[in-house]
């Protein structure tokens, strides 16, 4: 069952295009209908559904926050009461942060990463599509508890022992902590086939001093998802345990601590930071150089600074806790080492200035929102190197000095980013250009909106107004800049809203892109736009870090493919040398069913222990289902 | 865009085996993130202890033999495990069947002796944080063993199906193998803390 049979079965040599392509569409569409769409595997309708998704829960999260905006307009207001308002931020710091940020992060990749690669699918495409079933499944959950008033009200880092057994009855808790059970292994899952395509399926050529930033960018944000999420899944674990069957990690009357949890969670959560963060660095660092007529200078120094950068944070997890009363030289540590990262990321920012400074910046919608990300993010870099110091925090820590940190580094920092992103790929994916009018009228009410909604939250944090109040009596200062914060919300939101209908009017009626719009050397833009389900007709093979050269109209490719299943090239780790001619699976209803079963089992152990017992009988059947081979072409070797 | 072809591939494999399989590397992904949260679970083991006045909290520590025989049993069940994983190199059908059937059962004798191991803890996992932890240490374990074992079982219906010869059964063989072998050497340090440690 070897090499021998190459003689028997078509091969993509001596055919015509148009034959090639349609024999290679047949092969690799998905089915119409119902079950064709659950069980395609095709990486680009999966992460497009991701990325939808992740953006509808941006507008639930941003609904929220317009919700506590409206609440903290005026001093006791009565719109929210205190309940409600304890779901409200809780809801939408998780939303924001495990609904939207990281997962649509992560499906840019899920879309990006092959297509820049230059190959035919993601490594594990079926493992993609039960991610998304898993995170699409997690998302509900958690906001069908919010439509029954059981929505989490502990925030969203969930703090023993407020969220333990014994100040938060009830499931709202529980059901936070498994929410992230089911975000985490979606997060997983990708990162795994992230980092299994960049290793072992880029294109014939392409070394690792050949690969994309972006792709550099997504393959550090696997390993910072491999290696950071399992603390989060031991400790939202651990957390269902110690409310459901009494165990005692974070009871301190009972030898556990109530620490360990805030060690765990920011063990995660710092390094959780950079997940959403480094991918925005790849994408100001590709789309950059297409809008300066000019390569990114310094490739060599931003990949060591994404490297460095995702190294260092797993050495700053304390400074989330400077006011807990650790001891002064480990604070000082976390201190030195939190004021390190400023190293890297000021090496990134130097670099793309450079990039500008050498070039002639054409100011299209996606380089306007790179330049709001620059200057947002230095001066979100800054409050930064500010809260890192002992002192500075523990004044302002719980203030809304911090929210307004956070929030210029996660909107400014990551956000601005995946704006310029859907800008700069929506023609890519769906096509066709968005407006270039509507794209600047969004830029100004983004970028203004966002300043005049966030810089007052710095001044209110400094004069001491704590976060997480639902309200505050109306002889304390804060009324005037809570009002005019409010309305500026109003502003950031409009801008949301015409970029939400740009993108959506521009998918039925945008102005044709055709394969190249933007000019741009990376892989993507050699097929056309949207790519068709193998996205190469033949894959490309790679001599230089900018593949693609503008005006040259031939394309050096691999020749020697079956077409008659699913066929892609495996290649060697360092050289990128062809290794082997790998089947990609094909679709199938399993991960749906898969997922469907991993839900099931973990919403019902909120409920009881032993439904991990059952509960995993049906899991290990799909599983099983998943997995045996069904004797079909993409099984032979 | 016109294709030039410089390259001919209709030569190659058709299955890379180890380093070249894909699933060879998500085997290593998966390792590295099980890896992590056994590493997890250990720094937890220890930051509980560096705060607890007496270690073991309020038991004495767990008796040995049940968990010393499990780790020799594992230890020892690594020698058929490479065997099976050099037979599916050499794509011995016969051969990797039969070693399939025993490691079936080198998989269950220790969850047999687990299920013992448990019991001679002298703690519970709702008695203080020592017994939460040493139950959580164990369980996450056993889960491994537990899961190794149904896919060890699968692989060997498989390899006795119409689908057994082919380059691709013989890797996933070998990757069980390379799994199974994790198991075994992530319960090295377990072994340390939970029998080493709590008798300092
Ligand atoms: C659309 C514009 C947004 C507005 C107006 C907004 C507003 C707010 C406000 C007022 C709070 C503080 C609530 C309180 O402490 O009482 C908050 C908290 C928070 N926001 Fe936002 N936010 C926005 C977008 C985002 C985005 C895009 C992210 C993340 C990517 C995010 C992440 C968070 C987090 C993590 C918290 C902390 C929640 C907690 O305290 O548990 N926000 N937001
Ligand atoms: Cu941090």
């Amino acid at each position: 069952m070897t090499r021998d049979q190459g003689a028997r079965v078509p091969l993509d040599v001596d055919i015509s295009d148009a034959e090639l392509e349609r024999q290679l569409k047949e092969t690799w569409s998905s089915k119409p209908g119902l079950w064709g769409a659950i069980s395609t595997v095709d990486h680009k309708v999966v992460a497009g559904r991701y990325i939808a998704t992740a953006f509808v829960f941006l507008i639930l999260g941003g609904l929220l926050a317009m919700a506590m905006r409206l609440q903290l307009s005026q001093p006791e207001a009565r719109f929210i009461n205190p309940d409600r308002y304890n779901q409200i931020f809780t809801m939408h710091g998780s939303t924001m942060m495990f609904l939207f940020a990281v997962p649509v992060m992560e499906a840019m990749a899920a879309y990006l990463v092959p297509l820049m690669v230059g190959t035919r699918n993601i490594a594990f495409p079926r493992l993609n599509a039960f991610s998304y079933w898993i995170f699409l499944f997690g998302g509900i959950l958690l906001w069908v508890a919010f439509a029954l008033d059981t929505a989490p009200d502990v925030g969203w880092f969930a703090y023993v022992p407020l969220a333990g057994p014994q100040y938060a009855p009830g499931k709202r808790a529980d059901l936070w902590a498994q929410m992230i059970t089911f975000t985490e292994v979606a997060a997983l899952a990708v990162a795994v086939e992230i980092a299994v395509t960049v290793f072992k399926q880029r294109a014939p050529g392409m070394s690792l001093d050949r690969i994309p930033v972006l792709v550099w960018a997504m393959l550090v944000m696997s390993f910072l998802v491999i290696m950071a999420m399992p603390a989060i899944m031991f400790s939202s674990t651990t957390l269902i345990l110690d409310r459901l069957v009494g165990t005692h990690f974070y009871n301190p009357a009972e030898g556990g601590d109530a620490l360990l949890w805030q060690h765990l969670f920011w063990f995660f959560g710092h390094p959780e930071v950079y997940i959403i963060f480094l991918p925005a660095v790849g994408m100001v660092s590709t789309i950059l150089p297409a809008f300066v007529g000019r390569p990114l200078f310094g490739y060599m120094l931003l990949v060591m600074a994404l490297i460095t950068t995702g190294v260092l944070s797993f050495g700053l997890w304390v400074h989330h806790m400077f006011t807990v009363g650790l001891p002064r030289v480990g604070e000082s540590f976390f201190t030195a080492s939190s004021m390190s990262i400023a190293v890297p990321a000021g090496i990134q920012i130097f670099c793309w200035l450079a990039t500008l400074w050498a070039g002639k910046p054409v100011y299209k919608t996606p380089l306007l929102f790179i330049l709001g990300f620059i200057v947002t993010f230095v001066m979100g870099g800054m409050t930064g190197v500010m809260v890192a110091s002992v002192p500075f925090d523990t004044q302002v820590h719980d203030t809304y000095f911090v929210v307004a940190h956070f929030h210029y580094v996660l909107i400014g920092g990551a956000v601005f980013p995946l704006i310029a992103a859907v800008y700069y790929w929506f023609p890519k994916m769906t096509g066709r250009m968005m407006s270039e009018r509507l794209g600047r009228w969004s830029f100004w009410l983004i970028f203004c909106g966002f300043h005049l909604t966030f810089f007052p939250m710095h001044i209110l944090g400094l004069w001491g107004m704590p976060r997480r109040i639902y309200t505050y009596q109306p002889e304390l200062p804060w009324t005037s800049l809570n009002l005019f914060v409010s309305l500026s919300a109003l502003v950031l939101a409009g801008g949301f809203l015409v970029f939400f209908v740009n993108a959506i009017r521009s998918r039925r009626n945008g102005l044709p892109a055709g394969s190249n719009p933007w000019g741009a050397a990376t892989l993507e833009w050699a097929t056309s736009s949207p790519p068709p389900p193998y996205n190469f007709r033949r894959i490309p093979v790679v001599s230089s870090l900018d593949p693609l050269t503008p005006g040259e109209n031939e394309l050096p490719v691999v020749a020697g493919l079956r077409t008659d299943r699913r066929e892609l090239l495996v290649t060697s780790v360092v050289e990128a040398l062809p290794q082997a001619r790998e089947s990609s699976t094909t679709d199938s209803v399993w991960p749906f069913w898969a997922a469907v079963a991993t839900s099931v089992m973990l919403v019902w152990s909120i409920f009881t222990p032993w439904a991990v017992v059952w509960g995993s009988i049906p899991v290990a059947i799909t599983l099983i289902g998943w997995f045996w081979p069904k004797g079909s072409p993409e099984d032979e070797s | 865009m016109k294709d030039r072809i410089v390259l001919d591939a209709s030569a190659l494999p058709m299955h890379g085996m180890g380093a070249a399989s894909p699933t060879w590397w998500a085997t290593c992904a998966f390792m590295l993130i099980e890896g992590s949260g056994f590493a997890l679970a250990l720094a937890v083991y220890l930051y509980l202890m560096s705060l607890a006045p007496s270690w073991p909290m309020e038991a004495p520590p767990p008796d040995l033999w049940a968990g010393t025989w499990l780790t020799l049993m594992l230890i020892a069940s690594v020698v058929p495990n490479v065997l099976v994983s050099r037979w599916a190199h050499r794509r011995d059908l016969r051969k990797v069947q039969v070693g399939l059937v025993v490691m079936t059962m080198l998989g269950i004798i220790p969850l047999v002796l687990r299920a013992f191991e448990f019991t001679k803890l002298h703690i519970r996992w709702d008695d203080n944080a020592y017994g939460s932890i040493v139950w959580m240490l164990l369980g996450l374990h056993t889960t491994h063993i537990l899961t190794d074992v149904v896919d060890t079982v699968v692989l060997a219906c498989l390899m006795f199906s119409r689908h057994a010869d082919n380059t691709r059964r013989y890797g996933d063989v070998q990757d069980n193998c390379m799994y199974w072998n994790f198991v075994v050497v992530a319960w090295l340090p377990l072994y340390g803390c939970i029998y080493g440690l709590a008798r300092l």
